[in-house]
């Protein structure tokens, strides 16, 4: 089955790890400037969210490049790019939709997530859980569980409230 | 290369800024950050000035490891002479402002002089701008940040910037970063405002070259898991340091009303537990995976729905104990109020408690107080304190020139009643039935305080093999040690050990969290010599570090003596040799520091530094620790 990175914000507690392993993994540098994935952060609601490629189905990115330089890799179900064939005219950053499309200015290429080859480091050293490399199919299960919980929490609580009174 | 950042020297005074590069042999000797900052100190700042005036000179400097690939490096050092004691003035903070300055290109800044009228420094990728701070200048700790964020058009800047507490000159205002980083002893918020200097903005893309990046990768996971492991890791990542207070405060090992007693009877609404209600998740600093700080919306009352973050075990007993109060919310909202004012909070919480102890015994009164009721428990007193101190105001106005200072100005005796080393307050711990913790607080080299080498782990009852096999590396020590805290014996040296310890992760720039400050199991020099090598390259050995460790530190006692310090200033109040403990567990009760013990166990510390009787260093450990001819101006 194939994999996707699964971004629960709610964990994120802001480290920037991610960034630092990303860019030390691809560069041999650390440097957010040149990381695939970024943590967004709104330091004064303590909200921070992961934001990486998510390989899309139907993606503009592959879409809108004049060379065909971007293209759908199956076996890891990730979107990559021949570097030997892209020209670097940027296209591909003005219509991606997550900002997930970077450009490192100083290696001056395009640069997006690539799973590591299967051993995303991001995941590999995100303690707290908050981006995981899951299959697919077990993305929305999840989601499922964490909702249902919600809801049911909320009638027990009506509930409850109901019985008190 | 993390070896290639330079330090900038800044005269505010005429404008002119030089930079110069590291050379390897500096990194050799002191690594980095507090161990540089000293020797940037003894080599640029004449002896005597005043520390609020312009010839005093202020460093603000990032550890080595900062933005490599080892975790939980993100800590900002920023020194001087202190307006609080009149020595070395000393302040470190984490958050995400270091590894931003970093990326800019810079380890350290020497900041000189005096701007003719407020300004900020903007570092960006190698360049550094004096700026004017109009804009800024009179704001809030979080209304600066994002002022300048605006100003400057980019929200990934990272700022270190006082408060109002330290635009009023506060002698013990904070140095800030983000929400609740803060660089909270000594006043260096104090010195930057006399510099009329509100802020360092710092934003950077410029690479750190890892050393050695795979095994610089691999390391770091093991690094992790062994931080992880550790059960006290763990419950601080759940709910932050107020862990703490139930240990130490069920012993009776916390401060309460000022000194009159050893522990907060009836805890339970101020206890981690009861803060934790407050809590809507945990925050890290940078790349830390341990996560310690609490992000909390205030409740109720004046500040209902407003965010912020904290609060620390320092907090929970500034806040609670030694006033004697027993309200979360009163924690919350004095936190958040210490967050915005830039304010030491260990300072003020001590501070008010002192005056309220004042008020109780009749030598403050209402009309000191303006009317307000300084009673030991009154919750309001302590958030309307808090803001008279931020301000300025009436009583507010004594409190902020610190304890001798402000002892002085009310008179009547005040000063017996006071809980300070070298003019410094004392935490809100209570070390009268613990000499090692006692020992640290006498002895630290920034006036009284914890962070420079509290042996905390004493407090765990280790097993004396455990203790050996701890305290024996990176040089070997057979020496006595004991396992039960109340002794004097042995003590010294995990003092001295614990000491040579935090100052070596103060070069290296990690956090004290993750070392054998509070976990048996946490890295330590073996550690640190990996990571140092995978990361820069750089080849020291562990006794490398500690030795470079304890030359930093005889820089720093170099620089106190050098401002007068004697061994008179190692020494406690009378307070903790006349008055008994009165509560805790049964070990714990009727206990003073025994005068005589305790001057023993300071002949001993003295003794295991190389220093003579008069705790000054001698020729010869000068000469093997190669400072015998500082300053030598070679930065």
């Amino acid at each position: 089955m194939a994999k996707v990175l699964m971004i629960d914000y709610e964990k994120c507690t802001g480290c920037r790890l991610c960034e630092m392993v990303c860019s030390v993994k691809h560069e041999g540098v650390s440097n957010p400037a040149r990381s695939r994935v970024k943590v967004v952060k709104w330091e004064w609601e303590g909200r921070y969210v992961p934001m990486s490629c998510q390989q899309c189905l139907s993606a503009p990115c592959q879409a809108v490049c004049p060379v065909k330089a971007i293209s759908r890799d199956e076996s890891l179900n990730r979107v990559g790019i021949d570097y030997d064939v892209c020209i670097g005219c940027r296209m591909c950053v003005a219509v991606c939709p997550f900002g997930a499309m970077g450009f490192d200015i100083l290696a001056r290429k395009v640069i997006k997530c690539d799973f590591c080859d299967g051993d995303p480091q991001c995941v590999r050293f995100c303690e707290p859980g908050a981006i995981q490399y899951v299959d697919a199919a077990e993305v929305s299960g999840v989601k499922q569980l964490a909702a249902a919980e919600k809801f049911t929490g909320i009638l027990q609580k009506v509930a409850a409230a109901i019985a008190a009174v | 290369m993390a070896l290639d950042r330079k330090v900038a020297y800044i005269d505010l005074t005429t404008g002119e800024i030089k930079t110069k590069p590291i050379p390897v042999k500096m990194r050799k000797l002191f690594i980095g950050s507090r161990g540089l900052d000293v020797y940037l100190l003894y080599n640029h700042l004449k002896p005597g000035v005043d520390p609020l005036g312009p010839d005093n000179v202020a460093t603000i400097s990032a550890g080595l490891l900062v933005g490599t690939l080892a975790s939980a490096t993100s800590r900002c050092h920023v020194a001087g002479k202190s307006p609080l004691t009149n020595f070395l003035g000393s302040c470190n903070m984490g958050g995400f402002f270091t590894p931003e300055l970093r990326w800019a290109g810079f380890d350290h800044l020497v900041i000189k002089g005096k701007a003719e009228k407020p300004v900020y420094l903007w570092i960006h990728n190698g360049e550094i701008e004096i700026r004017d701070a109009k804009n800024v200048w009179g704001k809030t700790v979080p209304e600066a940040q994002q002022a300048i964020r605006e100003e400057l058009g980019d929200r990934d800047i990272k700022i270190m910037t006082i408060g109002p507490g330290g635009e009023r000159l506060v002698r013990f205002a904070n140095v800030m970063t983000g929400p609740k980083n803060a660089g909270g002893r000594t006043g260096m918020g104090a010195v930057l405002g006399s510099k009329n200097l509100k802020a360092v903005a710092a934003r950077g893309t410029m690479d750190i070259k890892i050393a050695h990046p795979t095994e610089a990768l691999e390391y770091n996971k093991r690094f992790i898991t062994q931080i992880t492991s550790a059960k006290v890791s763990q419950t601080q990542g759940r709910i932050g340091t107020p862990f703490i207070f139930g240990a130490t405060n069920t012993q009776g090992l916390v401060r309460c009303q000022n000194f009159r007693l050893n522990q907060l009877e009836n805890s339970d609404d101020v206890e981690a537990e009861a803060l934790d209600e407050y809590s809507i998740g945990m925050a890290a600093c940078f790349g830390c995976e341990v996560h310690c700080r609490s992000k909390y919306i205030i409740p109720e009352g004046p500040y209902a729905g407003v965010y912020d973050e904290g609060p620390e075990y320092t907090h929970q007993c500034a806040f609670s104990a030694e006033p004697g109060c027993r309200s979360a919310l009163t924690i919350l909202e004095a936190t958040h109020l210490s967050n915005i004012y830039g304010i030491d909070c260990l300072e003020s919480g001590s501070m008010i408690a002192w005056a309220m102890e004042l008020y109780e015994e009749g030598i403050l009164t209402d009309k000191d107080t303006d009317g307000l009721e300084l009673r030991f428990g009154n919750n309001e007193a302590v958030t309307e304190m808090m803001h008279r101190i931020g301000r300025r105001e009436g009583l507010g106005d004594i409190l902020a020139e610190g304890p001798l200072r402000a002892a002085k100005k009310i008179g009547k005796g005040s000063e017996k009643y006071l809980v300070q080393v070298k003019g410094m307050s004392n935490l809100n711990s209570d070390e009268r039935a613990t000499p090692s913790l006692a020992l640290n607080i006498a002895t630290a080299s920034r006036g009284s305080d914890h962070l420079r080498s509290r042996p905390a782990i004493d407090l765990y009852h280790l097993p004396e093999p455990v203790m050996r096999k701890i305290y024996s590396q990176p040089v070997p020590y057979d020496g006595p040690l004991t396992s039960d805290y109340r002794d004097y014996e042995g003590k010294a040296w995990q003092v001295f050990w614990h000491e040579t310890t935090y100052m070596a992760v103060d070069c290296l720039g990690i956090c004290k969290y993750h070392t054998t400050f509070l976990g048996a199991t946490l890295p330590n020099f073996d550690e640190w010599s990996k990571l140092l090598y995978y990361n820069t390259g750089l080849e020291m050995s562990p006794l490398d570090i500690w030795t470079a460790a304890e030359r930093a530190s005889n820089m720093e006692r170099l620089f106190n003596i050098r401002e007068g310090l004697t061994r008179e200033h190692d020494w406690l109040v009378d307070r903790y040799y006349d008055e008994p403990t009165k509560l805790g567990v049964p070990g714990v009760r009727g206990r003073t520091i025994d005068r005589e013990k305790f001057r023993k166990m300071i002949d001993e510390f003295y003794g295991h530094h190389g220093w003579d009787e008069n705790g000054v260093p001698t020729p010869e450990t000068l000469k093997r620790l190669g400072i015998n001819k500082e300053p030598s101006y070679v930065l």
